[in-house]
């Protein structure tokens, strides 16, 4: 009986590691300033997502009508609006919506998108028709207005802002997975895997995959702001969060037809164009630190 | 050519099956009534109206053959009437989207005639001072929600320094002009009414400027990109050895192959301008699309949010088509097999 060598998983050659940066912390601090700057800034909103209480004591939700519509001053800081609710308090508290129910919308889309990108890229046939024509044809609308639609026909609430922007955003993960996976199963290093005998499964988790990640987590770190963008857009509409909840978009909306009160919109307007610059800001820092290739 | 146009075209009717699918499971997932959908809820007690619905959309058939029917009466253009205006929706939409197309026009054109110069500059001074700055803001400008800064615009130009008109798309005490195209510029020209001409122009400059900003972002980076990459090829050495000046290496060398990625995004900025619109409009109360369809989904008028997405959809799928022949015509190694 001939003892044929069977290979297993174990006998591969692993994937080479990346080269560990020159330097320390400091180095990578001076040469990619924009990750560490929009990571800082998100860092900072972490804090007050965790210490909401502690940093803006006032209750969000408490009315005091005797205070209504009152400019910024010692005792609110951010003013008042028409219920007598302290904007301070509720643009802190409103982190507390925006940022994880956008986290949750990303991840979401990135694990289901992927996972589906990367079956229709490495399968092909069948379930590549399918996946990719559906993905199409989402893709077909601008993604608010089919947020808008789904809204629409769901009802307001967070829930359904949050479900409809995981309709509109996992195609897009399916799409750049897919195209990512093609691109790497061509290169030689695969054919080297499979010419050793391994199993494609294998190939496909151990060596596709950790090389087709950099794009999805740029493209990922810039859409949670965009999310974040989406969800305050569908507030500010009225088809998001409803109230009394302290949300950044519906706070905008209260100060929509009061110009002399300036206070009600600029404040958690700030919150957004910060939170979505931070997002932009470690996005192009993760492109200059990952993709060798976009300089 | 057209017989690659023509593939293309027959290649988008699945895709807009694909999208009335869609829209015609999303309303019958969520358990409306698709009667109400159709006549409204105040024709409801009309007996002979809900008989001529239910024929008419098939709704006593299983349900393939109601999509079939819904299809057929949509591809006629019947989209049912809306709630709201108790018109056919297809009017509606007639009626509100040169609004649209004139904001995004104007907003397209303010995003490449400042964009592109800004972008070859900056890619041409690549890491200069200058470069970083346009970076900077056009990051900040791209982090920008549309539909506050339209209100911190009109709060700052409109009701403090009184320099800009406020919401909507001509000053309140003159009358609209004659309705040609839609497009009030156009329209007041032909009707030679230059005072509501100006007043047009000056009801376009902030809305193109929040709508155009973000458009604008997007060209500065895409052009600037396509810069640096194309001021390194050998060609670019050439004309330089030939003693061009640089003006001219960047003019006629350069900026023409720039121009193939700056296509290849107008899709996505058109996108970009449509969604941009749904914010946009409904902050200055402009008579678009965009408000059409925010205040049906805000007043649970499904007919006006099927007929509006369904539309806008179309729109795309055909910008798109349209930005992929450009393709072709500007660059001749693209080819149609």
């Amino acid at each position: 009986m001939t003892d044929a060598v069977r290979l297993k998983p174990e006998h591969a050659v692993q994937p080479l590691k990346a080269r560990r940066e020159q330097g320390g912390l400091r180095e990578h601090v001076r040469k990619y300033p924009a990750f560490w700057v929009g990571l800082a800034i998100l860092l900072f909103f972490g804090l007050l997502i965790i210490f909401a209480e502690q940093i803006a004591a006032a209750d969000p939700l408490a009315q005091d009508l005797s205070v209504r519509l009152k400019p910024p001053s010692a005792e609110h800081p951010f003013g008042t609006d028409e219920l007598g609710r302290d904007i301070y308090s509720r643009t802190v508290h409103g982190a507390r919506v925006s940022l994880p129910a956008s986290f949750f919308v990303v991840v979401v889309s990135v694990v289901v998108g992927s996972l589906l990108g990367a079956l229709a890229g490495f399968l092909g046939g069948v379930v590549e028709e399918v996946v990719m024509r559906v993905a199409d044809v989402t893709l077909a609308f601008p993604s608010i207005v089919l947020a808008l639609a789904i809204s629409a026909f769901l009802g307001p609430s967070l829930t359904n802002a949050i479900l409809a922007a995981c309709v509109v955003l996992w195609p897009e993960y399916a799409r750049l997975m897919r195209s990512q996976v093609l691109v790497i199963r061509s290169l030689d290093y695969i054919l080297a895997a499979r010419s050793l005998g391994l199993p494609e499964w294998y190939i496909l988790v151990r060596h596709v995959l950790p090389n087709a990640w950099t794009p999805l987590i740029i493209k990922a770190s810039l859409d949670v702001g965009g999310i974040i963008l989406l969800v305050s857009a569908l507030s500010f509409l009225g088809l998001g969060v409803t109230p009394p909840t302290a949300e950044w978009g519906a706070m905008i909306a209260l100060g929509r037809t009061k110009f002399y009160q300036w206070w009600l919109a600029t404040f958690p307007g700030l919150a957004i164009l910060i939170v979505i610059f931070a997002c932009n800001l470690l996005s192009e820092g993760l492109r200059d630190w990952l993709d060798p290739n976009y300089r | 050519m057209l017989r690659y146009i023509a593939r293309r075209l027959i290649l988008t009717i699945p895709m807009l099956l694909g999208i009335s699918l869609v829209l015609f499971l999303i309303y019958n997932l969520v358990q409306i009534d698709p009667l109400v959908m159709i006549v409204g809820e105040r024709a409801m007690d009309n007996p002979e109206v809900v008989a001529a619905a239910v024929k008419k959309w098939g709704l006593d058939r299983p349900i393939w053959e109601q999509y079939l029917t819904y299809v057929v009466n949509m591809a006629r253009g019947d989209f049912g009437a809306s709630f709201l205006t108790r018109r056919p929706v297809m009017d509606d939409l007639r009626l509100f989207l040169p609004a649209t197309v004139e904001l995004a026009l104007s907003s397209l054109a303010f995003a490449t005639v400042l964009g592109i110069p800004l972008g070859i500059l900056a890619g041409v001074k690549y890491r200069s001072l200058f470069d970083r700055g346009v970076w900077f803001i056009s990051l900040l400008n791209a982090s920008l929600p549309p539909f506050w800064t339209g209100l911190i615009f009109l709060t700052i130009f409109y009701f403090y320094l009184g320099i800009m008109p406020g919401p909507g798309r001509l000053d309140p005490r003159m009358s609209d002009p004659e309705r040609v195209t839609g497009l009030y510029t156009v329209d007041s020209l032909l009707a030679g009414d230059v005072q509501a001409f100006g007043s047009t122009l000056h009801h376009l400059v902030l809305p193109t400027l929040i709508l155009g900003g973000f458009t604008l972002a997007l060209v500065v980076r895409v052009t600037r990109a396509a810069i640096i990459e194309e001021m390194r090829r050998d060609y670019i050495r050439t004309a330089r050895g030939k003693g061009l000046s640089e003006r001219r290496v960047i003019v006629r060398h350069a900026l023409r192959n720039v121009m193939m990625p700056l296509v290849t995004i107008l899709g996505l900025a058109f996108a970009g301008l449509l969604s941009g619109a749904v914010m946009t409009e409904t902050v200055f109360d402009w008579p678009g699309l965009g408000q059409y369809l925010v205040k049906a989904a805000v007043n649970f008028d499904y007919p006006a949010i099927q007929g509006g997405t369904l539309l806008i959809a179309i729109v795309y799928v055909l910008v798109n088509l349209v930005v992929d022949v450009m393709y072709g015509l500007l660059d001749p190694r693209v080819r149609y097999d």
